[in-house]
């Protein structure tokens, strides 16, 4: 019996399936493009046809070695595939051609950092290559399915970890951490809504200090990080609740519903699967010599880990804003393409992290879609730096090259954002201004250090309005204390 | 002129002693006038056949004809044509029509032979005496009284070339399809190396064993189709890229000084007094030509059945999968839900055999057998290769017999699946080590044809050929007809 | 290795076949003796016996990742059953 003082502890370990970024399919030379009418990227050995038979794609085996050189894994130099057989309306063979005995990429290793700075070491048990199935529209067609086979035979890998979450930060922060480096490697589009990426969590719970494994249920085909958060809590909150009401645990796949934040068993997973798996007789062992895995491991792009270590020396950005920025390949070339224009890293990496960032997400867009080029933002980088314009003329050019404007200068013109930095003209406004203002110049006077500061900034605004706005505000300050003080 | 030989057809064309209209137009009519006995065509491919003819014949005419312009031919109903029904002998495929065509039949189609049509077989292959196949039985041309079995699975195949309605069939073998019905229609059937002929198109029973080859009434013709249907081909994985012989070239080598093994496990006193005789007559014969016999071991022969009733049927359960109502074949009227779908497609459009074959697959595979059966049946497997290995290091080729008997009567076998699979015990043990394997005509038990068996070492089809030649060069087993035909 | 009614029909259900209780009865007898034959492979020394998948021991050749296919779907679904809007209909899936 346990006593509802228990005090549980969760143990996560994630399947995650990656589609893998080639032309073609995994045994036919079908596009994998994603978006087309449905069967229109299905041909003979797609659909499974008597008779046909399937070809390896070389670009999807040297796909799973790039990301096997990139967790430090072992790669079998000798990999084969096998059969794993079950019915469903779409798997056209009757069998996934997927790997069990000698996968493609062996044990291996992903570090993670939590949001405290804390770093732990993820293993990966192994990853695999297999074909993607079909897609089951349950869209009514007056009470069928309809089955879409484009995405059948898609490469995959199936990166299987070991248990080695205890709650959902660290499982999010290793889904995470996948993402940034199939992405950097350039082997996954990672376009999670479109189910690029997708993850199987593995979910127990066990008391506090046991080192028993409890009974796990498997939460399927989460697509989100978000969802992935809320799904674990959800399955940690519904074991607990089932085994401090005396029940027990049932080892069974479960569907996450994300508009209902609700979960279910679900019923085609129902009955006890026996895959019968075998190796795969239209198939033959793959190898590969260490030469070819070598000039693999020579050409590997820039991984995020070493891109954050690089970033801190380059640029000398903070190993956070490094982080944030390294574990994202496209932004992290946005981010230098931007501040080869602006010449100012730390000024590139606020913008990249502040205001870029916040319409991204607000805007729920990706980078790939952002309105605005990393030159152009370099440019408006620049422009604040060398004091063309303000910060809040910054923002507003900002939200203008947003909308589809691309002159960055073009846009300070016509909106006369420039900002006044001719010392002499600047110098006669202060002049004029406080020739209007003798109290507030005597009260500056009897104050003392700590209030002046205060009271300084109430001669800006009339300054500001004085200039119509384009005064350099950092000039005016400088000005003004120097005549104050005087 | 449905007694020549493909040689002697293309002799013809070239000296314009008869067109491919008329050669074509002649098998036709023999096909409509005498199948209706033998039922050795599923499908008839008469207008397409008399296109593909005059085709021929402009060929012929301006002089752009090679050996294989305008030649007919039949290809086993295991074979995808495209535009044409494919049903691999099952109520599954019944009405399916391929859109695409095997690589082996487009092979054909550019090398000029013209398809008379498909031919009846046992349903997925799965069968020795043709009695499987949804479309009736085949019966052997050289039947009596009784009607007899072709023998299986390319029965169709053999029957149709056996009774001239065909000059030469295509036809697969797994355990013994080719050459099991070549034997029981005094036919000259080859099952090469596993992996010289691309299976792309041929309708998967056991894709490990499987192999396409020629049925033909003499080597020199099976070598011809060879050259044809052999070659890698990079839409089958399993396809060698090893360059093809020209198979026609060493026909006539003199064979003087060439080593035949002749295992024990196969002489013992299981075989029958008159195919022991027949075979002893066989190897004076090729002795008189010079050849030297020796006595091997292939120790673990016995073990090719069983190691075959596991493997054949595992993967055949997987292959079979991919029928399943949803994108072609047989679907049940009105299904009430996916699992009703799945349970009465397969099961109404799929025979007795096949399901049996299915399930002990499913069986040997399913959890907690996997070792004992699958496994253990792979290591079996290699022990068989190693003994042919080991046998080919002190002779050139080997001698045995095709099959146990000649041809038999339908229901011969009774009720016990057991007994027909023991038909194939001379011939599975090559489709396990993946060796070529060919019979021919070596005489006559009760006035029916039985062949013997030349086992050789991996893609060394050209010196089977060549020894079979020499042999049908001073016998004269593989010219005699079936009474009526 | 014996097998029951009971085994038949649970692989007969893996393999998606329905299978009457006289079926099954003569199933049982025909694999049993299936079985019986097969039984012989233990008799068998297999001790470090590589088990052997493919006959030639060849390894795969890849393809190189270009695509060669257009849209076929008109053609491809001539065959179909049952098609909508280019799908493939079944009965309905509850996953």
């Amino acid at each position: 019996m346990t006593s509802i003082h228990t005090e549980w502890e969760t143990v996560i370990g994630l399947e995650v399936h990656v589609q893998l970024a080639t032309k073609t399919k995994i045994f036919s030379g079908s596009s994998t493009a994603y978006g087309a009418e449905p069967n229109t990227q299905a041909n003979e050995v797609d659909l499974a046809l008597p008779g046909t038979l399937p070809v390896p794609n070389e670009q999807a085996f040297r796909y799973a070695i790039m990301f096997g050189l990139a967790i430090k894994a072992d790669i079998n130099k000798r990999s084969i595939f096998e059969r794993k057989n079950y019915f469903y309306p779409d798997l056209p063979k009757g069998y996934q051609t997927t790997q069990l005995d000698l996968p493609i990429v062996g044990a291996g290793n992903v570090d993670i950092t939590l949001d405290n700075g804390d770093t732990k070491t993820v293993r990966i048990h192994h990853a695999h290559l297999e074909e993607d199935a079909g897609k089951s529209l349950h869209e009514d067609y007056h009470g069928y399915t309809g089955i879409d086979l484009n995405r059948a035979g898609t490469p995959l890998i199936e990166i299987v970890s070991e248990p080695d979450m205890y709650n959902a930060e660290e499982a999010v922060a290793f889904a995470k951490k996948l993402h940034s480096i199939v992405t950097s490697l350039g082997i996954c589009d990672g376009e999670m809504s479109q189910g690029s990426m997708r993850f199987d969590v593995n979910i127990s719970i066990r008391p506090k200090g046991s080192d028993k494994l409890g009974t796990r249920t498997e939460t399927k085909n989460l697509n989100s990080f978000r969802f992935m958060e809320k799904a674990i809590a959800l399955e940690v909150e519904r074991q607990i609740d089932v085994l401090e009401s005396g029940g027990s645990i049932t080892q069974e796949t479960r569907l996450y519903d994300a508009e209902k934040d609700f979960s279910r068993a679900m019923r085609s997973k129902e009955e006890a699967n026996d895959y019968r798996y075998f190796p795969c007789p239209d198939l033959l062992p793959v190898e590969f010599d260490d030469s070819y895995i070598q000039e693999i491991q020579n050409s590997l792009p820039e991984l995020p880990d070493s891109r954050c270590t690089r970033f801190v020396e380059q640029y000398g950005l903070s190993t956070y804003d490094a982080r944030l920025i390294a574990n994202q390949a496209d932004l992290s070339s946005y981010f230098e393409v931007m501040t080869r224009t602006s010449s100012d890293a730390k000024l590139s990496a606020n913008w990249v992290l502040g205001e870029l960032s916040a319409n991204l997400n607000s805007k729920n867009t990706s980078l790939s879609h952002c309105p605005i080029s990393a030159e152009a933002l370099g440019q408006l980088v620049l422009r604040v730096k060398d004091n063309t314009i303000s910060s809040s003329g910054a923002k507003k050019v900002f939200s203008l090259l947003w909308s589809g404007k691309e002159d960055v200068d073009q846009i300070i013109e016509q909106e006369g954002l420039k900002q006044v930095s001719d010392t002499g003209a600047l110098e006669k406004l202060v002049d004029q201004v406080l020739a209007e203002m003798p109290e507030q110049i005597t009260q500056y006077k009897e104050a003392d250090v700590k209030k002046r500061k205060k009271l300084m900034g109430g001669f800006m605004g009339p300054l500001m309005k004085a200039s119509k706005g384009q005064g350099n505000p950092k000039l005016f300050n400088e000005i003004l204390a120097k005549k104050l003080n005087d | 002129m449905f007694n020549k030989t493909v040689k002697e057809l293309s002799n013809g064309l070239a000296n314009g002693e008869f067109s491919s209209i008329e050669i074509t137009q002649t098998y036709l009519d023999r096909i409509k006038k005498l199948d209706g006995k033998f039922n050795s065509f599923i499908s008839l491919t008469e207008e397409s056949a008399l296109k593909e003819a005059s085709i021929a014949d402009a060929r012929i005419a301006e002089g752009k004809a090679n050996i294989w312009t305008g030649i007919p031919l039949a290809h086993k109903d295991i074979f995808c044509t495209k535009g044409i029904k494919t049903t691999c002998g099952s109520r599954m495929l019944e009405n399916f029509v391929s859109p695409y065509d095997a690589t082996l039949v487009s092979n054909f189609k550019s090398a000029g032979a013209v398809c008379l049509g498909k031919t009846n077989m046992d349903e997925f292959a799965m069968g020795s005496s043709n009695e499987t196949s949804y479309f009736g039985k085949v019966i052997n041309p050289w039947s009596g009284d009784i009607d007899l079995v072709p023998g299986g699975s390319s029965g169709g195949s053999a029957a149709s070339v056996a009774a001239r309605l065909s000059p030469i069939a295509t036809a697969t073998d797994t355990g013994g399809s080719i050459r099991q019905p070549a034997s029981l229609c005094g036919l000259t059937g080859l099952k090469p190396t596993y992996g010289r002929v691309s299976r792309y198109g041929m309708i998967a029973f056991a894709s490990s064993l499987d192999q396409a080859g020629p049925m033909a009434r003499t080597a020199e013709d099976a070598a011809m189709m060879l050259n044809v249907m052999s070659g890698y081909d990079p839409k089958d994985s399993t396809s060698i890229n090893k360059d093809v012989p020209n198979y026609t070239a060493d026909l006539n080598n003199s064979i003087k000084g060439l080593k035949i093994g002749l295992p024990n496990e196969f002489f013992n006193e299981h075989l029958s007094p008159e195919l022991q005789a027949i075979l002893q007559t066989a190897i004076k014969s090729l002795e008189s030509l010079g050849v030297e016999f020796k006595e091997i071991s292939l120790p673990h022969s016995d073990l090719s059945v069983p190691a075959y009733y596991v493997i054949a049927p595992a993967e055949c359960s997987a292959n079979l999968s991919r029928f399943d109502g949803v994108r072609y074949g047989h679907r049940c009227e009105h299904p009430q839900d996916l699992m009703d779908l799945y349970l009465r497609s397969r099961s109404e459009g799929f025979g007795q055999e096949v399901k049996r074959r299915i399930l002990i697959g499913t069986y040997a595979l399913s959890a907690g057998y996997y070792d004992a059966y699958y496994r253990k049946a792979q290591q079996v497997r290699r022990l068989i290769k190693n003994d042919f290995v080991e046998a080919f290091k002190d002779v050139d080729l080997i001698l045995g017999p095709t099959s146990p008997s000649e041809a038999f009567g339908f229901n011969a076998k009774g009720d016990d699946p057991v007994k027909m699979y023991l038909e194939d015990i001379f011939t599975i043990s090559t489709n396990l080590a993946g060796l070529p394997g060919m019979s021919l005509p070596a005489g006559l038990i009760n006035g029916l044809p039985i062949g013997m068996q030349l086992i050789g070492n991996y893609f060394d089809e050209a010196r089977m050929l060549n020894v079979a030649h020499q042999f049908q060069s001073a016998t004269d087993w593989h010219t005699l007809a079936p009474k009526n035909c | 290795m014996s097998i029951g009614p009971e085994d038949i029909k649970k692989i007969a259900h893996l393999a998606r076949l329905q299978i009457s209780e006289n079926e099954a009865d003569k199933l049982c007898h025909d694999i049993g003796n299936i079985l019986t034959l097969v039984d012989q492979l233990q008799n068998a020394n297999t001790d470090n016996i590589e088990p052997m998948a493919n006959p030639l021991d060849a390894t795969q050749v890849l393809r190189a990742d270009i695509i060669t296919e257009t849209n076929k779907r008109d053609e491809l679904q001539k065959i179909s059953p049952l098609v909508e809007d280019g799908l493939f209909l079944v009965p309905k899936v509850i996953e």
